[in-house]
């Protein structure tokens, strides 16, 4: 029921349009992996699209080249990528290009960094205890 | 705050007149002011062939100067959390609208990365507080297909159960918020009354009553109360009576119609091209459920219609919830009176911890048990994505093992998130006064939205 | 009716006290959890109105307390202290959940470990999220820290 398929960032844009025409209505999802040391290239952007009516689903998984972290933008096909495609450009930091408003969406104007980057820490703060050892 | 001297000639009134100077509207505390380019909100907007314009708005082309932007939020745009909208308007008309989320972005994704499958529940019940249940059976539910694991046939349908009531409490508060934004109090008081019967039998389940963590990996935390068919009884029994009084109340009323009807319209084609899913997409004509067409847990067994308006506006939206509580009830019952008798966890070592009686007999037991809560257990390479029908629509949760305890990437597909790219196109062109409607009718969670 | 013949004695202190506990009125800063949690307190099962401040206002210049109901987040922050600020005097804030009085369960970049770096909080109440009752006990014990303290605050 779930076909994956790997494809190339040159070709995506126009992979994804004839998908469209073959039937596959809806974007479900659209998210980033960032396999910080241990795959090459560092980033894969993960589609998942749906076909209401074959009633089934697609996943199409790029990689994006570690040199230029771009990919078409696909909101020209799918207007509903619009939210996913900024929420992992501020995530991730990976441009879409000719999307109409790449911006940060999650986290605030201002904000340096990536948050979902494996190289960007959690941000934990160490919790002091009341009588406890520093634990430093 | 940056003052701006070389532009303040170029500032309105406002701005140059406050006490605090001229400052450049580009960027103020609040954040950008700037909306979206025009031309590309045009060509999105003949792509999904949507040119629908509600019938008692006359189109006016006026200047540039007659138009003012009016944020709406994040403190209180209605009852829905921290929602912030920048809304230009041309005297009453809304023109244009731009959600700007993210005012509660927790990072759970981040931190979900950094618990074991054991502990993600509690952490993805947080995302759609109004359904914490889904969350944690789609966690649950992918995390159970990588490791190509089967539950026992009493879990499912203790899922099923508990997150069909969940479906009920979540549509009812969607009516009673969706009601007071509109201005029928009553159904604010009405519709939350009716929540805490459900809710009490969470509780008593679960042990809280929002947030439970009671769907796991590998089954459900606990096993059903005493005497539960007592509640579950009382619950059948007295919600479709209410649901009868809020229709007598609001169905026929004249008021309602009339504020309701038309209003807020998505097309089909609209919903297809942003991806809108759920009471939305059904309100729309369009019968896809994720129950029916792609089951999960086991919910091929039970008999159950999926109701589907035509009318596509913010009356039909608020009718299907209604219509949904009672189809819901439905599989309620039907687990109820077949819940099959057995184990609620797998009965497989490496996933379920040893029970608590055990422990005090059996060092190996011990150890085993120490090992799962603090270590967790290993989960093979590979990703997947599972979905479900959350009460806001298609619910996904996409999962990448490295073979580690932990996952190593997280990610969650909020329906409401999606959904709520809806909002220009339906508060587009309509009065202010149809937009807290629209709102509502959406019924945006924005805990899942910016998780 | 007025009668000369009724006299009551007390002091302004214990007037003014008593008249601030018993209409405080909340300004509505719903976040996540918690806030629904909040208006469950507020509906009909729970009923705040028995106390008095069952009037949740939109706008913070009408209101005396405000209950931060759920995670702060670093974007969030800012408009919370805004809005604390337009608040008039005499004010108080509750801290409402884990989220809300310590960071909770996230610890990461994302929120505010604890309202009480940006605001100055009167009442942690505990639970994630607490009850309506567990809401109720901390406004009450709010009105217990009211009636006890100074009224020049």
């Amino acid at each position: 029921m779930n076909e994956v398929q790997h494809i190339e960032v040159n070709e995506y844009h126009d992979y994804i349009k004839s998908l469209l025409e073959e039937g596959y209505e809806m974007m479900m999802d659209l998210t980033a992996v960032d396999w910080f040391r241990k795959k090459e290239p560092r980033f894969e952007v993960v589609i998942n699209l749906l076909s209401l009516s074959k009633n089934l689903r697609k996943t199409i998984k790029v990689q994006v080249p570690d040199e230029n972290l771009t990919i078409p933008s696909i909101t020209d096909i799918y207007p509903g990528a619009n939210f996913y495609e900024r929420e992992v450009f501020d995530m991730f930091g990976i441009v879409f290009e000719n999307h109409p408003e790449l911006t940060r969406i999650l986290m605030p104007d201002d904000w340096i960094g990536h948050p979902l980057r494996k190289d960007y820490g959690s941000g934990r703060i160490p919790v002091q205890f009341k009588n406890a050892p520093s634990v430093d | 705050m940056v003052k701006n001297k070389e532009n303040s000639e170029d500032l309105d009134f406002w701005a140059t007149n406050s006490e605090e100077g001229g400052w450049n509207i580009s960027s103020t505390d609040e954040g950008s002011q700037k909306m979206n380019d025009e031309e590309s909100e045009q060509q999105i907007k003949i792509q999904t062939g949507s040119d629908v314009v509600d019938d008692y708005f006359i189109e006016e082309e006026t200047s540039e100067d007659e138009r003012m932007i009016v944020n709406m939020g994040p403190q209180h745009p209605s009852t829905h959390g921290v929602l912030r909208l920048q809304v230009e308007l041309e005297g009453e008309a809304v023109r244009r609208v731009k959600p700007i989320i993210g005012y509660l972005h927790t990072g759970m994704e981040k931190t979900g990365e950094e618990l074991t499958y054991l502990q993600g529940p509690t952490n993805t019940t947080r995302m759609d507080y109004l359904s914490p249940f889904f969350n944690e059976l789609v966690f649950s539910l992918t995390t159970e297909k990588l490791l190509d694991i089967e539950v026992p046939a009493r879990a499912e349908t203790i899922r099923i159960l508990m997150t069909e009531l969940n479906r009920v409490s979540s549509h009812l508060v969607a009516l009673a918020t969706g009601g007071m934004d509109i201005g029928a109090l009553s159904m604010m008081i009405f519709g939350f009354r009716e929540r805490e019967l459900v809710l009490n039998f969470f509780e008593k389940t679960t042990g809280l009553r929002m947030n439970h963590n009671y769907i796991r990996p590998g089954g459900v935390a606990a096993d059903l109360p005493d005497n539960w068919q007592k509640d579950v009884k009382e619950i059948l029994k007295i919600i479709p009576e209410k649901l009868k009084d809020y229709d007598e109340m609001l169905l026929d009323n004249p008021i309602w119609q009339g504020r309701l009807q038309n209003v807020g319209i998505i097309t089909p084609e609209e919903c297809l091209a942003y991806g809108i899913t759920g009471p939305s997409l059904r309100a729309s004509g369009q019968g896809w459920d994720l129950r029916k067409m792609q089951p999960y847990s086991g919910i091929e067994k039970f008999d159950f219609d999926v109701p589907v308006l035509q009318e596509s506006d913010v009356f039909a939206r608020w009718r299907i919830k209604v219509l949904e509580i009672l189809e819901s009830l439905k599989i309620v019952e039907q687990a109820m009176d077949n819940m099959p008798k057995g184990p609620y966890k797998i009965q497989d070592k490496k996933v379920t911890p040893p029970p608590r009686k055990r422990l005090d007999e059996s060092m190996e037991a011990l150890i085993h048990h120490f090992k799962i809560y603090t270590e967790g257990f290993k989960v093979p390479e590979g990703d997947a994505y599972v979905a479900v029908e959350s009460p806001r629509g298609e619910l996904g949760c996409y999962i990448v093992s490295d073979g580690s305890s932990k996952p190593f990437r997280m990610h969650v597909r909020g329906p409401s998130f999606c959904n709520l790219q809806a909002l220009p196109i339906v508060m587009a062109d309509s009065p202010i006064a149809d937009a807290v409607a629209a709102i509502a009718s959406l019924d945006p969670v924005i805990g899942d939205v910016d998780r | 009716m007025y009668s000369p013949d009724n006299i009551f004695t007390t002091t302004i202190d214990k007037a003014v006290r008593w008249s601030r506990t018993q209409s405080m009125w909340p300004v509505t800063f719903g976040l996540a959890c918690c806030a629904i949690e909040m208006m469950a307190a507020g509906s009909a099962k729970y009923d705040l109105a028995r106390y008095g401040m069952e009037v949740f206002r939109a706008s913070p210049r009408q209101a005396d307390l405000m209950i931060v109901a759920g995670r702060v987040s670093q974007k969030m922050a800012p408009v919370l202290r805004q809005v604390y600020d337009q608040m008039a005097e005499p004010k108080w804030v509750i801290a409402m959940g884990a989220c809300s009085s310590t960071g909770g369960m996230f610890n990461n970049y994302a929120l505010v470990q604890g309202v009480d770096h940006i605001v100055p909080v009167d009442i942690y109440v505990p639970g994630c999220p607490p009850g309506p009752q567990s809401l109720m006990h901390g406004i009450l014990t709010l009105h217990d820290k009211i009636m006890a303290g100074e009224i020049n605050r």
